[in-house]
């Protein structure tokens, strides 16, 4: 699996560049700037971009908008978007498109390499990861939604993980009950929030996100 | 009203409402009131003068300062309703003095302020006024109603013409000749003329008034640029204090934080180190655990930059970083954004910090369902108001948080203005003097 990385620091470039190399991704082009990135993807057609939100020559949101630039020009480019802050409103640009293939973490999700691995991984194919700390803050936000309030704790921790973007597989696997139990826990949530249930992961995510965004 | 406003200009006023014709009787009898303001001006003048000329039995002269003080009191009524009535707010012009020391006695200190009140140029300029004012000021005040009394002179003349014919008078109501019916009817039309043309004059006359007051009331150019360097100096010393509490609160959380956790993290790495061969397992945990501290260290670390300056603001500018903050309070929050570019960095820092206090305050305090912010730029300023639907009642006087926000726009000249009546709605305006530059174009 090939891909591009955009990020100005060099330490962090160079740890990113052989975390990803020992997990059997191949590193295409490294770039520094957002400018960089776009025309790092019109040469090598990744299979999946890393970027920083942070880039020169401003050092403000410039590699966000050079991500979503990127995915404009070549659609359903997957993306993951990695920053030392995550922001809602930057979240919602991501997921604007509605298209999946996103990926929105903390910098510091790639201390546990595997998990960041297996982010890429799922934004690589067309899913969504999104940092716990997005989900958590979505969460706090409709604390005072009713229909959020009948569900189960347990029922709790699967939206939370399944907002995320993760699969039911990886969903079973993290809270160590089986599949199936999942699946239950996941259709009893989408008739407690009326949601429309649906048996592509990826487009039960975004509609998970949606309701918490809305 | 709005109940409690603070407001340290005159800027934002509510818009009255009335009839034509109501709104400008009212005008005419607040000439009349002004009226009632000049006697009482005639009085502390003929009381000056008295004390003035028994000054040779030293006693009088002590009732100098008092009568002093009492025509100040006396001059910020005329400059408040100056403001209110006739449309033209007048500043106060007087000099601030620091609280008199402790040293030298009751005597001394009398002498003192007595001296303050006397060598102000400020206090001979409100003399000025009221000699004018009492002497000629007044007639322009009681104009509109005495056209409007004499209009109604001519609108019942039918009803009187004839005793005042039969008294022997010589009853002439302006070019008309009452001598029979007709010419006494036709004082009536003439008559409601004149009313109207009293009430039309009103709004005119007290804004003509109202001019004249500012001409000897309002702060001399010296006395306004006093006046700006005091508030100036005072703002200022407010900022730097602010700032360097703010770095105080900065260092300390670096050092019980993110610095106590490195220090941790690096002896636990060192641990590590010493069983790694013995122990693998132990040396295992370890490291997970510098990896936790780590994480916890960099959250800490972005908890505290966005206390200085949230990544929004600096990535977006105060319309998308107001819309985040929005976006992350559990209060269904209306932003709307008429910003054309942005603010220069400081004045936009402390435009956010002061909505983000203002909207804490709503979710706290009001009992809100709903709060809307609007941004917009207009006539140099950059103005927001903060609204909610909450129960309103909201007390500037109580506790600090306002009084904070105050202290920290006022570093920009900037005001703020709290509306919250009983029942609600609170709108809190906050305005601030600046430039916008144009938005920042992307390459992409």
């Amino acid at each position: 699996m090939r891909v591009v990385i955009a990020e100005d620091l060099f330490l962090l470039r160079d740890g990113l560049i052989r975390m990803l190399e020992a997990h059997g991704f191949e590193v295409a082009a490294a770039v520094d700037t957002g400018a960089g990135l776009l025309s790092a993807v019109d040469e090598h057609r990744p299979d999946a971009a890393v970027v920083d939100v942070r880039l020169p020559p401003t050092f403000t949101d410039e590699g966000l908008r050079a991500a979503l630039e990127a995915r404009r020009r070549v659609p359903g480019l997957p993306v993951l978007v990695l920053s030392q802050y995550v922001e809602q409103i930057y979240a919602r640009e991501l997921l604007a498109d509605g298209s999946g293939g996103v990926g929105y973490l903390l910098k510091d999700r790639v201390f546990d390499s595997a998990q960041f691995a297996e982010a890429l991984r799922r934004v690589a194919g067309g899913g969504t990861a999104m940092d716990p700390e997005v989900i958590s803050r979505l969460l706090a936000r409709n604390a005072d939604d009713s229909d959020l309030g009948r569900l189960s704790p347990r029922e709790r921790e699967v939206l939370e993980l399944m907002a995320e973007g993760r699969s039911n597989a990886a969903i079973a696997q993290r809270m160590v009950i089986t599949e199936r139990a999942v699946a239950k826990h996941t259709s009893s949530i989408f008739t407690k929030l009326g949601l429309q249930p649906s048996d592509d992961d990826n487009r039960r995510v975004l509609a998970v996100l949606a309701y918490l965004g809305s | 009203m709005s109940s409690g406003t603070v407001a340290t200009g005159n800027s934002i006023t509510p818009r009255r409402r009335g009839s034509w014709a109501g709104e400008r009787l009212l005008g005419s009898g607040r000439g009349l009131a002004f009226l009632a303001l000049a006697l009482a001006e005639a009085g502390l003048l003929l009381a000056l003068t008295l004390e003035l000329s028994f000054a040779v039995f030293v006693y009088p002269l002590l009732l100098i300062p008092p009568t002093l003080l009492a025509v100040r009191r006396l001059a910020n009524v005329t400059r408040r309703l100056s403001g209110q009535w006739c449309g033209v707010p007048i500043p106060v012009p007087y000099r601030e003095y620091a609280a008199p020391g402790d040293q030298g006695g009751a005597w001394r200190r009398f002498g003192q302020s007595g001296g303050q009140l006397v060598t102000e140029s400020a206090t001979w300029r409100d003399l000025l006024w009221m000699t004018v004012d009492s002497t000629v000021g007044w007639v322009v005040a009681i104009i509109p109603a005495g056209v409007i009394l004499y209009g109604l002179f001519g609108m019942f003349m039918p009803a009187y013409w004839s005793p005042i014919e039969h008294a022997g008078g010589n009853n002439w109501y302006a070019f008309i000749p009452v001598t029979s019916w007709l010419t006494a009817l036709l004082c009536v039309p003439l008559g409601i003329a004149f009313i109207a043309l009293g009430l039309w004059l009103a709004p005119l006359f007290l804004r003509w008034y109202g001019q004249l007051a500012y001409s000897m009331l309002a702060p001399t150019k010296q006395a306004a640029l006093e006046r700006q360097v005091a508030h100036l100096s005072e703002s200022r010393a407010e900022a730097v204090d602010t700032g360097a509490a703010e770095i105080r609160r900065i260092e300390r959380d670096l050092h019980d934080g993110a610095q106590a956790r490195l220090v941790a993290m690096g002896m636990t790495l060192s641990a590590a180190e010493q069983v790694i061969d013995d122990n693998p397992a132990a040396a295992r945990a370890l490291l997970l655990e510098a990896r936790d501290a780590s994480a916890k260290a960099l959250t800490e670390l972005r908890d505290l930059v966005r206390g200085i300056h949230p990544p929004v603001l600096a990535d977006r500018g105060i319309g998308e970083a107001v819309r985040a903050l929005a976006m992350d309070g559990p209060m269904r929050v209306l932003v709307s954004n008429e910003l054309p570019g942005r603010p220069p960095a400081p004045v936009e820092s402390a435009a956010y910090f002061a909505v983000s206090e203002l909207l804490a305050n709503v979710s706290k305090h009001a009992g809100a369902h709903q709060a809307w912010i609007d941004m917009r730029h207009e006539r140099g300023m950059l103005r927001i108001d903060v609204g909610d639907d909450g129960r309103g009642g909201a007390n500037p006087s109580e506790g600090t948080g306002l009084r904070g926000i105050e202290r920290r726009l006022s570093a920009f000249d900037g005001i703020l203005a709290l509306s919250s009546p009983p029942g609600g709605p609170t709108v809190a305006t906050l305005e601030l003097p600046c430039e916008l530059s144009s938005p920042k174009t992307s390459s992409f």
